[in-house]
């Protein structure tokens, strides 16, 4: 019953989702082929996770957990169901002083299990206009305890327009999400190289500014 | 009604036919020169032709369902349009308020006008009141960076997309003596008209195009597609005379009426795209882009069509 049901809320939001931003994925120096891979975007408004989830062809979707926090999912009825019924999230505590869980031991365990990932290194959404904020350290830690997994760079455009933060109502622009080729660490790569690397791969993705065409 | 039902028949299967001989000339075109897909001309065209099945299918759902069916898929033509021209317009965080105005408020009401048939309001519903209106809702947000550009844009992308648009099940609301219960055919004459002067165009532009018309603005469009596609649609549109209320004569004047708005419509827009760094206004249609590259032309003639058929045979 709870599956049927979750699988109708989950075709209403790609249904809306497409509606409000016709979203459509450029897999640029990648394919979208079901293999293990964890998906590192930006993140800049609340429906990053949604509209990732949305372009995954429908197999590769069935076997890809959003990484996302349990203080926002857990809020209510409706976003626990959607959370953890619909997009099967790994959720994550974000205060180490309230957590009774490893969140990096969650994510591993996803992963052990052949579960694909989406996660923002980020660590939070960003409202500045920086286009990204410095990477946390979690995608490195990820990295080096399972570095047989890809990690794909994702750039998602114009979705903080269509629901900025505080905003409610979406309103309709068109968004691309775009897939760069997979990085993973090297063998003794510092961590600081690494989420370098890992940020400026997100960022090659992101659409030049307007320019002439000849 | 019987009438308009056969002659739409009629038409249908005439469109048809020409679809037909366009899939198997593409086929052909395909399986002599690249069979491996490697053409991208080819498989532009190919994908065009692909997408024009559809949205045939689409207008002739949308006809046999009468007036709803036509203004429920212009409505969300409209909706389509002005999302993909508001991706482009300039826009702060101030802005989201306006924006979905625009979208949840202004284009049903005139939709929903053009419904009632309310004349006299959906022809200045957005000229007039929202023109108005909105840049009042926008200035309250507070801030005052770029505020003229941005009002400007968006009242700009409501004209086209929305009002414009709408224009074309506004073509319903006439009524014409001797031509009761037959207003959807002139909607049909002028997407066939409008459209096929676009591909025709197109296709005399690909086959002699040498001279540009525009260099500046679109490196596509050439003198000798334009004087082909806009003489060769005349031609069909005057051969379409009977599905009209305009005698033979009448109907030549308003198929090159409309030919060439369509034409200059495809050109402001192109213009827009270029100043944008944009090749496409989206990527909804395969082949084509997206709708308002579709539909730019039939925007630019639809309001003035709707005017010189109500000035000159609508008794409303």
């Amino acid at each position: 019953m709870i599956s049927v049901l979750a699988r109708l809320t989950g075709a209403a939001i790609i249904l809306f989702a497409r509606f409000i931003t016709a979203v459509r994925a450029i897999w640029d120096g990648i394919e979208p082929v079901p293999r293990q891979r964890i998906y590192f975007a930006n993140h800049a408004s609340n429906g990053d996770t949604i509209l990732i989830w949305t372009v995954l062809p429908p197999a590769i979707r069935a076997r890809t957990r959003p990484v996302a926090a349990a203080d926002y999912w857990l809020q209510s009825p409706l976003r626990r169901f959607i959370g953890q019924d619909v997009l099967n999230t790994v959720l994550i505590d974000r205060r180490p002083e309230a957590r009774n869980h490893d969140p990096m031991a969650l994510i591993l365990e996803a992963v052990d299990d052949g579960a694909s990932l989406i996660i923002f290194p980020e660590g939070q959404r960003n409202a500045t206009n920086a286009p990204l904020l410095p990477f946390k350290s979690g995608l490195y830690n990820i990295s080096t305890a399972r570095p047989q997994v890809d990690l794909v760079p994702v750039w998602i455009e114009n979705l903080n327009s269509v629901m900025p933060k505080g905003k409610i109502i979406p309103i309709p622009l068109l968004c691309t999400v775009t897939f760069g080729a997979p990085i993973r660490a090297e063998p003794d790569e510092p961590r600081e190289a690494f989420l370098t690397r890992a940020q400026e791969a997100v960022l090659a993705l992101a659409p030049r500014p307007a320019e002439d065409p000849q | 009604m019987t009438g308009a039902n056969g002659d739409f028949l009629f038409l249908l299967l005439g469109i048809g036919g020409i679809l037909v001989l366009a899939t198997t000339i593409g086929a052909v075109l395909k399986h002599r020169i690249a069979p491996d897909g490697s053409n991208p001309t080819i498989e532009n065209l190919n994908a065009r032709i692909m997408a024009w099945w559809g949205m045939t299918a689409l207008l002739a759902i949308a006809f046999l369902a009468g007036r709803t069916g036509v203004i429920i898929l212009f409505a969300f033509c409209s909706f389509a349009a002005l999302r993909e021209f508001m991706t482009l317009t300039t826009k702060s965080a101030a802005d989201h308020w306006p924006i979905a105005v625009a979208f949840f408020v202004v284009l049903p009401v005139q939709y929903y006008l053009i419904w009632i048939d309310w004349y006299g309001l959906y022809s200045i519903f957005i000229p007039v009141y929202v023109f108005l209106l909105l840049p009042i809702i926008t200035v309250l947000q507070g801030d005052t960076r770029n505020v003229f550009i941005r009002i400007s844009e968006t009242q700009w992308a409501l004209m086209i997309c929305v009002f414009c648009a709408s224009h074309v099940p506004a073509l319903l609301t006439l009524q014409i003596e001797g031509y009761e219960g037959r207003n959807i055919l002139l909607i049909a004459f002028l997407i066939v008209v409008v459209q096929l002067s676009d591909v025709l165009q197109y296709t005399w532009g690909k086959l002699i195009g040498k001279h540009k018309v525009a260099p500046a603005l679109s490196p596509s469009k050439t003198w000798e597609g334009l004087l082909g596609g806009v003489a060769s649609a005349t031609l069909v549109g005057t051969a379409l005379w009977w599905i009209t209320p305009f005698t033979v004569w009448q109907a030549a004047a308003m198929s090159l009426a409309i030919t060439l708005c369509g034409f200059f419509g495809g050109l402001v827009m192109s213009a827009i795209k270029r100043d944008r760094g944009v090749k496409d206004w989206g990527h909804l249609i395969a082949g084509h882009g997206g709708f308002i590259d579709r539909l730019d032309s039939v925007v630019f003639s639809a309001p003035i069509f709707f005017h010189l058929v109500r000035y000159y045979w609508s008794s409303v």
